[in-house]
């Protein structure tokens, strides 16, 4: 049985059956990719995880607890954290301010009282978002202002922060879209040293094959609202079926 | 000290001075001169002061740090201010209890007022709050008459049953006291052709204020402040971040209630009479202005924005045309009467005239308000200070 566990998870815009009869499961500590052509519904699958939509049908077992009717604060607080395609971080405040805000929600749980402290004298706190900037990398910028920040920071900042809460499953859409190979190839190195270093599930949807495949250990392939196959990176690579997903039914692939 | 950094502390203890000395400082012009109308110093508009600056520190807490705006505030400071003299009619005439149950009468009023609007945010929510606010206005006038007077408003009478003062004498008048000490009472001290006037009720309103920015100040820095500041940057990320946006925006709300109601119970204090005309929408609008003039989300900026439009409101209101003739007297006499016929839109009754033009002034090159405006001429001399400075060696520490 696998940490997340999604069963017969259906999804209807209107006339859009955006996502058919899914049935996914990741097993714990391990990379899995969703990948998928554009409209396959890895989107709206990842909204479902996070309660930002409620699927039609079906379950999401998360470490055997159903997370279907929660809000996406308390799926949160079970431990799965969501990183967006674009890098959502609190642009009016420090950097180190933005680190300290999961650090909170990490101790204190989804409501932070205590209006007459000091923040800056809570040294628990303090010292802990330090630490997560020294591990991020990103001492040096504690006091920027975060909207100034290059997007690649800010995407690190942002995986900085969720890692900030230790969560057990760590959600990724797109986590590289838009960047530069450089910016890339980071995101690549510190998502590889995330995995090497931690007790966590990564549960990544991307489009860049080099990103999927440098990370990934199990994928699957979504298409038209339908897991196609899910399989080993090696075998997904010559499978029939995703050539035809990805490349159309007459071409023949190099 | 009192668990504020160096910068605040200084902050806090500028804003004590100034408060303290403000009889002084209001009124820089002698008596009788051509300039002692601009003198502000006399206790009616001083309480005037602290009182809005309070009503206004407590509405930037919720608009300043949340970012969402409240029209319905007056209604708040209206229900405090009723609260207040219904203390004052049943209970006594000294204003602690007026106060304390004016905060308490506000704080549930806006809990209630709060949990419904905050189901939306945005244009969604201020219309919320704007409809409660006049909802609240119309009532006062109409259905509830029996409890603010109607249009007639309510007042202390000698009649009341006032449980706990002693039955007045026929004719005399009920005082709002301080455990004796009555807030009309003045000490007036006149130095050469100065006068200066220290007011009870001035000074107990200012110390409430100090506290209400010392208070304000402990929840801006606080973690609870910043989770505030977070709502305003980006309320995903905050949902997705295990964190509960909604009772942080119905404390900030409910907070920011309880200073408007804190406001209107001390201007009872001050001034024992209530209307309804308090919770007028226009009312809400006004501290909506106070805060961007001032500075929206700074310490200082909405006490600054609330002097501004109270000084303007009560000095520049009673320039008439008259007096600009004065002025312009030794101009040739037509072009005298061109100049006043200029001048005359902007005074008098025409001072909401120059408010919007100061407003459109500073919200357009002073995006943040009066507060920026001051860090700018800081800058300036700042600047030319340490230019000075580097030739002999000296370093500020950084703050």
């Amino acid at each position: 049985m696998g940490i997340l566990e999604v069963k017969n998870v259906g999804k209807r815009f209107g006339g859009l059956q955006a996502l058919g009869d899914v049935n996914l499961s990741v097993a714990e500590n391990t990379v899995h990719a969703i990948i998928g052509p554009n409209g396959a519904g890895k989107s709206t699958l990842l909204n479902c995880l996070v309660g930002k939509l409620i699927p039609d049908t079906g379950s999401v077992m998360f470490d055997g607890q159903s997370v279907l009717g929660r809000k996406p604060y308390e799926i949160n607080q079970m431990g799965i954290s969501r990183v967006f395609q674009t890098p959502e971080i609190f642009g009016d405040l420090s950097v180190l301010e933005n680190m300290m805000i999961p650090c909170f929600a990490k101790r204190d749980g989804a409501f932070t009282p205590n209006a007459f402290i000091s923040m800056m004298k809570d040294r628990e706190i303090v010292e802990r978002a330090e630490e997560m900037l020294v591990e991020m990398d990103m001492a040096d910028a504690r006091n920027d202002n975060a909207a100034t920040m290059s997007r690649g920071n800010k995407r690190r900042l942002e995986i900085g922060m969720c890692l900030a809460q230790e969560p057990r499953l760590l959600l990724l859409d797109e986590p590289t879209a838009g960047m530069a190979r450089a910016d890339t190839n980071n995101t690549i190195d510190l998502l590889k040293q995330i995995k090497d270093e931690r007790d966590i599930t990564i549960s990544i949807i991307e489009h860049d094959m080099h990103v999927v495949f440098s990370l990934a250990e199990r994928i699957t392939v979504l298409a038209q609202g339908t897991p196609l196959v899910e399989d080993t990176p090696d075998n997904i690579k010559g499978h029939p079926k995703v050539r035809e997903a990805y490349l159309g039914e007459s071409q023949d692939a190099a | 000290m009192f668990g504020l950094d160096k910068k605040d502390f200084r902050l806090l203890l500028l804003v004590t001075v100034l408060v303290a000395l403000a009889p002084f400082i209001l009124n820089p012009f002698p008596e009788g001169s051509g300039m002692a109308q601009f003198n502000a110093g006399y206790p009616d508009l001083m309480q005037r002061f602290v009182i809005f600056g309070i009503f206004a520190i407590g509405f930037n807490i919720l608009f300043g740090l949340t970012g969402y705006l409240s029209f319905g505030h007056a209604a708040f400071l209206g229900v405090g201010s009723y609260a207040a003299i219904w203390m004052m009619k049943l209970l006594t005439m000294n204003v602690v209890p007026a106060i304390i149950v004016s905060v308490i009468v506000a704080g549930v009023f806006s809990l209630a007022v709060g949990w419904i609007s905050l189901r939306r945010s945005g244009i969604y929510f201020s219309i919320l709050t704007l409809a409660f606010a006049q909802m609240s206005y119309s009532l006062a006038y109409s259905v509830l008459t029996p409890i603010t007077g109607g249009e007639t408003g309510l007042q202390p009478k000698v009649n009341d049953p006032r449980i706990l003062d002693g039955s007045l004498a026929d004719g005399a008048t009920p005082k709002a006291n301080l455990f004796g000490l009555e807030m009309g009472s003045s000490i007036e001290w006149s130095v050469g052709s100065w006068l200066f006037t220290f007011n009870a009720g001035y000074y107990v309103a200012a110390i409430v204020m100090l506290l209400a920015f010392y208070m304000s100040i402990r929840i801006f820095r606080s973690p609870f402040g910043m989770m505030l500041r977070a709502v305003k940057s980006n309320q995903q990320r905050l949902n997705y971040t295990g964190l509960n946006a909604k009772p942080y925006t119905l404390a900030a709300f409910v907070i920011s209630g309880m200073y408007a109601g804190l406001a209107g119970g001390l201007m009872v204090a001050m001034d024992t009479q209530v209307g309804a005309e308090r919770m007028f929408w226009t009312a809400s609008g006004e501290v909506v202005l106070m805060s961007i003039l001032g500075g929206v989300g700074t310490l200082i900026g909405p006490v600054l924005g609330a002097g501004a439009i109270k000084y303007m409101e009560n000095i520049l209101s009673k320039i008439n045309s008259d007096i600009l003739h004065t002025w312009f007297a030794f101009l040739p006499d037509g072009l005298e009467d061109f100049v006043v016929t200029l001048i005359y839109p902007f005074i008098g009754k025409g001072w909401h005239l120059t408010l919007g033009l100061i407003f459109m002034l500073v919200v357009i090159f002073l995006p943040g308000g009066l507060v920026e405006g001051g860090q700018r001429i800081a800058r300036l001399f700042g600047r030319k200070k340490k230019s000075t400075d580097t030739p002999d060696g000296k370093t500020t520490p950084a703050e």
